[in-house]
């Protein structure tokens, strides 16, 4: 296979993936989430991509796998061989600005990057200043530290009244 | 079509013992959680339980599949298939909790399990075992969202009324003789130290202790003094309460041996 062959391909799976919704916040994609971690090409022609998942038992990873593989078989650049990478780990950090862009137009407040260091004490009843999405203000509450999906939590803005939800920093 | 039944030799290769122990912890208190789902005393907590399960669940499948590539078993022959014998989890952890027992129970052995388990996974972060160490990676960022959520339970609970307060501490004071196991180190960990697998169950006691007593100091509770009791779950030595749990989570592979989704 020719160098700019192997090359246009990738960059076609790309093209095909930065257009994936995110099965559960549909309004970023799966790289804007920074779950795709490569596209390989290999040397017998088949293509794998290296996803890897958000929480240990995020049920949306199955989706995912199977929606990226028709995407891309659908893209004509199949056959496609998911293979799921644990390491390095997930985090909130690989969500890229434009995706935090768009999660805040969307309503749901994004994670500041990952401050808490895995060996600092736990402080109990010491939850994230978050700023509402709709309306900006610093004077928000947290309703519940579990929401609707393994990634967030569910707040409320104590200045204009709207609940929101806010990506939880792991 | 996966097999109807799942044999193993009651001892296993210390391996295979060291990882199932974890594995089966993570398994059988998701399982626990499992029935508050559609109980919880209010929404939120519903919702945080089944969240915490739902983490759990994912740890334990990952380390199952892992477990199972040298048992030559899948996940679900693992989970579903084995018999009591065959489970290695902490005695605590199969103990009754919503059905005869008290939301203080639920709330204080989250927190046990999550501390044990985030200082396990911190050190397994540097298991010999890539494998290992990615699982561990992953999920030592759960069991800090865990443990944080369960402490403040116990810290309202216990620094809460008159009747949360005495409550909390008796939910502490029932849980404390099965504690004892999680740091009761074997010849399975003495394996797993030598072959760079993991840590010994003794060398989380010190980091264990410490978190507890900082949350329960601020819960305003007693730390209860050691018994000589020893549970043996961790060694495939049930008590009563596992026999039902496992009926209940293994119904259908039971019932309908082999069927998939």
């Amino acid at each position: 296979m020719r160098g700019s062959e192997v090359t246009s391909r990738e960059q076609a799976a790309w093209h095909v993936l930065r257009a994936l919704p995110d099965p559960e916040v549909p309004v970023i994609s799966l790289v804007e989430l920074g779950i795709v971690r490569g596209v390989r090409l290999r040397d017998d022609g088949g293509m794998e991509v290296v996803l890897t998942p958000t929480y240990s038992g995020c049920p949306a990873t199955e989706a995912i796998e199977r929606s990226v593989r028709d995407a891309l078989d659908e893209a004509g650049l199949g056959p496609v061989d998911i293979v799921l990478q644990r390491a390095p780990a997930w985090t909130t950090d690989w969500i890229s600005g434009e995706g935090r862009a768009k999660l805040l137009q969307y309503g749901i407040a994004p994670s500041g990057r990952c401050a808490v260091a895995a060996d600092q004490p736990i402080r109990f009843h010491a939850t994230p200043a978050v700023g509402c999405p709709r309306c900006g203000s610093a004077r928000t509450q947290r309703l519940s530290a579990f929401g609707s999906t393994p990634c967030k939590s569910l707040y409320r803005c104590l200045a204009c009244a709207e609940p929101f939800e806010f990506f939880k920093p792991i | 079509m996966p097999s109807s039944t799942c044999e193993l030799p009651l001892v296993l290769a210390p391996r295979a013992e060291y990882l199932l122990r974890i594995a089966d912890s993570a398994l059988i208190h998701a399982q626990r959680l499992c029935e508050w789902c559609g109980h919880g005393p209010v929404l939120e907590e519903d919702i945080a339980l089944s969240n915490v399960a739902l983490d759990l669940l994912g740890q334990a499948r990952a380390l199952l599949t892992h477990a199972g590539r040298e048992l030559d078993r899948d996940e679900d022959q693992l989970a579903f298939l084995r018999d009591e014998r065959g489970f290695r989890n902490l005695t605590l952890l199969e103990r009754p909790l919503r059905r005869g027992g008290d939301f203080a129970d639920t709330v204080l052995r989250n927190l046990l399990l999550a501390t044990w388990l985030g200082q396990l996974w911190r050190r397994l972060q540097r298991s010999a075992d890539a494998e290992v160490a990615a699982i561990a990676a992953k999920a030592v960022k759960e069991s800090r969202y865990h443990e944080q959520h369960a402490g403040e339970w116990v810290v309202r609970l216990g620094d809460g009324t008159a009747e949360s307060a005495a409550r909390m501490q008796a939910a502490l004071d029932r849980a404390w003789p099965d504690v004892a196991e999680m740091f009761e180190a074997d010849a399975v960990d003495a394996a797993a130290v030598a072959s760079g697998l993991g840590p010994s169950r003794a060398e989380l006691r010190d980091d264990c202790m410490a978190a507890w007593r900082g949350c329960f100091a601020e819960a305003l509770l007693k730390v209860p003094a050691d018994t000589a009791f020893r549970s043996t779950g961790t060694r495939g030595l049930h008590s009563e309460h596992l026999g039902p749990l496992l009926a209940e989570m293994q119904v259908l592979q039971r019932g309908f041996p082999g069927g998939v989704w």
